[in-house]
């Protein structure tokens, strides 16, 4: 075989499955090969399994053999471990949950297995994915790929540099503040952030439940849309899945407001999405005199690409924008404090000796077993609301929240789609932003409000920059839709291309 | 504003989290200056505006009040990793 076959996309590895050229064990080998080479100094995966990944392909080959058809039939992928995954180690990149053997599998890894991928391994993260650097896992940092002495992004830093390094054909991560777009716009792949309730978050350990949403990490726009047919869908474990009926309800009403969206609605789905007259807004906040003059270059480019092809670029504000950043750092620690207060330690976890009591034990096992930025985050989040502070805190934060989001709601009623930077600049070297955590709460400016908004948004690399260190590091776009209108924001992020 | 050693120390009670006293000084340091960055909130004019309860609209969401067991293998996969007795798990004494 000329071609590597873990540097395959899903669509082309179909094409080749599907005619029996290639077989999933193949296909799987390869990618297995290619873990085994690089992820010792890549350290993108916290657990691999060889034996019971061929098993699954060996399985995905028989189905295939019979004739049937499926998508991601046979096709490796790696799983954020923070996603359960019945039976194997789910860590959350935690010392405290270092041994912890998952009881059952989330719904969006349930999806994939019916649907007959095969599972390589789980994925490094910032422990509970708190972080955008991958720094703050506790098994070490995740390096980018394009350069060894960078970070891959957080929080899903190991899916985004593994789909770059090609130790999988596509890989699940989680997105609450950014983490999926970052990390993709860090290694030059694709992100894609679905709307909040597309996918179900049933067996995603719950860091901030009111943004938290799980989503692929892919080579290709194109993979990225069949990764999200086969996990999305309402979700009777998840209460705040959407269904079909309530999406298109949400998508009538937004519509009423544009027109012309309207209008395309109703073309036909292999038509792809028309541009002509199609609206794209650029938030002027987003491209402020401080962003690197090289960063704003690539992005505008993509943007007049748009244009080329029949849109009208649209200069809009979005002026709540600055507060993004201190109502997610306010929202992000009440929840994941609430959230995280489960890991008593009781059953699993670092078994502390010399506790004397109850108390002392979750103390001592929280204390030992959670790392510094969790620890941080819990803290902020007890404090912000703590009798006395929760009016303060958390409820201001949540009526800003409200003006964040009407801010898109007002956007998205003069344009169709928002185009901005994913990030205001590439990979940072590793150690740089560790020291300053206010520093590193900074780096999710630019993709913040989609979460809040709950709003679909996908990175897709838009060219290079070139660093310090004479690297050419990958820069990402960002594309924002509005709520639900994921597949049209897909097709639209297939015009711009995958690289 | 600065956060006193003591409320530091209470928060990390609350938490369940216990700190060396090189943590308890870091953390009053990094959570005062996190404190005073997220403050902005307090010039934003928020009259008349409701707090975001969630974003995903949907009311009332309900299921069938039944049954259903998990399958015995999850149950005793979930119970497996920690110290039984008669069927319990054993923890520390409360008092």
């Amino acid at each position: 075989m000329s071609i590597n076959l873990n540097e395959l996309t899903i669509k082309l590895a179909r094409e080749k499955l599907d005619k029996g050229e290639i077989s999933s064990l193949e296909l799987t080998e390869a990618c297995l090969k290619e873990i085994e080479s690089s992820n010792k100094e890549l350290n993108a995966c916290l657990s691999v399994y060889p034996d019971l990944a061929k098993e699954e392909a060996r399985l995905a080959d028989k189905r295939i053999k019979t004739g049937e058809k499926g998508e991601l039939l046979g096709i490796p992928y790696l799983c954020k471990d923070i996603l359960m995954t019945k039976g194997l180690k789910t860590t959350a990149a935690s010392k405290i949950l270092k041994d912890y053997i998952a009881p059952y599998d989330a719904t969006a890894v349930k999806r994939l297995k019916e649907a007959g991928a095969v599972l390589l391994g789980k994925t490094n993260l910032d422990e509970f994915a708190h972080g955008a650097s991958t720094e703050n896992s506790a098994f070490g940092v995740t390096k980018n790929p394009h350069d060894l002495s960078r970070v891959a992004g957080g929080s899903s830093g190991g899916s985004a540099a593994a789909v770059a390094a090609n130790m999988c054909i596509f890989a699940l991560g989680t997105d609450t503040g950014g983490s999926i777009r970052q990390p993709a716009s860090f290694c030059g792949v694709i992100g894609l952030k679905p709307s909040y309730g597309q996918v179900s978050r049933f067996g995603l350990m719950s860091m901030t439940s009111s943004t938290d949403v799980v989503g692929p990490i892919t080579r290709t726009v194109a993979d990225a849309e069949i990764v999200l047919r086969v996990i999305s869908g309402e979700d009777e474990k998840d209460a705040t899945s959407a269904s079909k009926a309530h999406i298109r309800e949400i998508k009538e009403v937004i519509s009423q407001a544009s027109p012309l969206l309207a209008e395309r609605l109703k073309q036909e789905k292999n038509k792809g999405l028309s541009l002509k007259g199609l609206k794209i807004g650029l938030p002027k906040e987003y491209f402020a005199k401080d962003l690197k003059k090289e960063v704003k270059d690539l992005v505008i480019n993509r943007a007049n690409k748009l244009k080329e092809m029949g849109a009208e670029l649209v200069d809009i504000s979005l002026p709540y924008t600055k507060y993004g950043i201190p109502v997610y750092y306010i929202i992000t620690p009440s929840e994941i404090s609430s959230n995280l207060a489960r890991f008593d330690g009781i059953g699993w976890g670092t078994n502390q000796e010399g506790a004397n009591n109850l108390q002392d034990f979750y103390q001592v096992n929280r204390g030992l077993g959670f790392g510094s930025e969790t620890k941080r985050r819990i803290m902020l989040g007890t404090y912000a609301l703590s009798a006395g502070y929760y009016d303060a805190y958390y409820k201001k934060a949540q009526t800003v929240r409200t003006l964040i989001i009407d801010d898109f709601n007002k956007a998205f009623k003069q344009v169709d789609f928002i185009l901005t930077p994913t990030s205001p600049h590439p990979a940072f070297k590793i150690g740089e932003q560790s020291n300053d955590p206010l520093a590193m709460y900074l780096e999710d400016i630019f993709v913040t409000g989609a979460s809040l908004a709950g709003l679909p948004a996908i990175s897709l690399p838009a060219g290079r920059v070139e660093t310090s260190n004479k690297k050419m590091m990958p820069i990402g776009v960002q594309l924002i839709g509005p709520r639900f209108f994921d597949f049209e924001l897909i097709e639209l992020g297939k015009v711009l291309g995958d690289n | 504003m600065k956060l006193k050693k003591e409320e530091i120390e209470h928060i990390a009670k609350l938490s369940r989290l216990k700190l060396s006293d090189e943590e308890i000084d870091k953390y009053r340091h990094e959570l005062s200056s996190i404190l005073n960055y997220v403050n902005a909130l307090s010039q934003v004019d928020t009259k008349g505006v409701d707090p975001t309860a969630q974003v995903s609209g949907l009311k009332d969401v309900f299921r069938e009040d039944r049954v259903i067991s998990w399958e015995e293998s999850e149950v005793a996969s979930a119970l497996s990793q920690g110290e039984l007795e008669k069927g319990n798990v054993k923890v520390k004494r409360v008092l």
